[in-house]
């Protein structure tokens, strides 16, 4: 009975290490460096890899290069969203001050990737299906995705007290977080359009490592890329955070209005 | 290659946002710490300037 409690208490004073600013900021000046350079490097050689080097397929023939940005957008489009409901959960759960600030970073990042994702399903769909897009249980479970993204950051500044805005959006986050085992499962539940994956965690891959290589590369540089923007953007709107308060100091406050404050 | 423009044109977009998303964050960075220090330095001097009153 006692060892929920605790464990929960203890997983909320891990997390509270770096709820301070301060820390976080220190840590994410270290780590930035270490995403920004190796994210760049690597999305470089994958997708330069899947353009010029690695060979077509003997039925998409070329189109299929279009999977080398097309894979890891979709990964990073449902990683990015579980990202958001883990962040709702330490929101919710600890009340944890960065969780919040790191939700309002990931949402519009993780809807750009998703955009990227279905305009490039579409770019590689109008060449090999025919069409730019049918209503396929795949394609309609990552559009209802792009929408719960534009949901949560509408919900975000929907309120004029942003604590509101936060525990609506963090709800809406962990409710979303339903769609995800729908995105993965769709292809083995429906029978869909879209071909089934390729990469399973239990089974080898179906694909020739000619493909794997800059697939792997590419999607880790994308993975990588995205950690690095969330970064620079959660850092930013620490720093934002701590401005604000500043400004809004009674000390700043007398100094930028003397007359009202005589 | 066949379906060129499909291609580049998928190359392009992903080139396009990963480019609007780092120079935005990399710009908001920059100016969240060139203001953050200005107003730390001035706030500084505001309280090293308190016990002399």
């Amino acid at each position: 009975m006692s060892a929920t409690p605790t464990l929960v208490a203890r997983a909320g004073t891990w997390f509270h290490r770096y709820a301070n600013p301060g820390r976080f900021l220190r840590l994410g000046a270290r780590l930035q460096p270490w995403l920004t350079w190796p994210a760049l490097l690597l999305t470089l050689i994958g997708l330069g890899w899947g353009l010029f080097f690695s060979p077509a397929d003997w039925q998409q023939g070329d189109s299929v290069r279009i999977m080398y940005v097309h894979v890891p957008a979709a990964m990073l489009a449902s990683a990015g969203y579980a990202g958001l409901a883990v962040c709702a959960m330490l929101s919710l759960v600890w009340r944890h001050p960065l969780a919040d600030l790191a939700a309002v970073e990931i949402g519009p990042v993780g809807a750009c990737i998703t955009a990227l994702c279905l305009a490039t399903g579409s770019l590689w769909g109008k060449p090999m299906w025919g069409t730019w897009w049918v209503w396929d249980a795949r394609l309609t479970s990552v559009l209802v995705l792009f929408f719960l993204y534009l949901g949560h950051i509408a919900l975000i500044r929907a309120f004029d007290d942003p604590q509101r805005g936060y525990r609506a959006a963090a709800i809406l986050a962990l409710a979303g977080a339903v769609d995800l085992p729908v995105i993965k499962f769709s292809v083995q539940w429906w029978n869909t359009l879209h071909q089934p994956d390729s990469i399973t965690l239990t089974g080898a891959p179906t694909m020739s490592s000619s493909m794997l290589w800059p697939l792997a590369l590419s999607t880790l540089g994308f993975s990588l890329g995205f950690a690095a923007i969330v970064l620079a953007r959660t850092r930013a709107a620490v720093m934002e955070s701590r401005i604000r308060s500043l400004l809004s100091s009674p000390r700043r406050r007398a100094d930028a209005a003397p007359g009202e404050a005589a | 290659m066949t379906h060129l423009p499909y291609i580049l044109a998928s190359y392009g977009l992903a080139a396009l946002i990963a480019l609007a998303l780092s120079i935005g964050a990399a710009l908001r960075l920059k100016q969240a710490r060139m203001r953050l220090a200005v107003l730390e330095r001035s706030s500084d001097r505001t309280t090293g300037a308190t016990p002399s009153l």
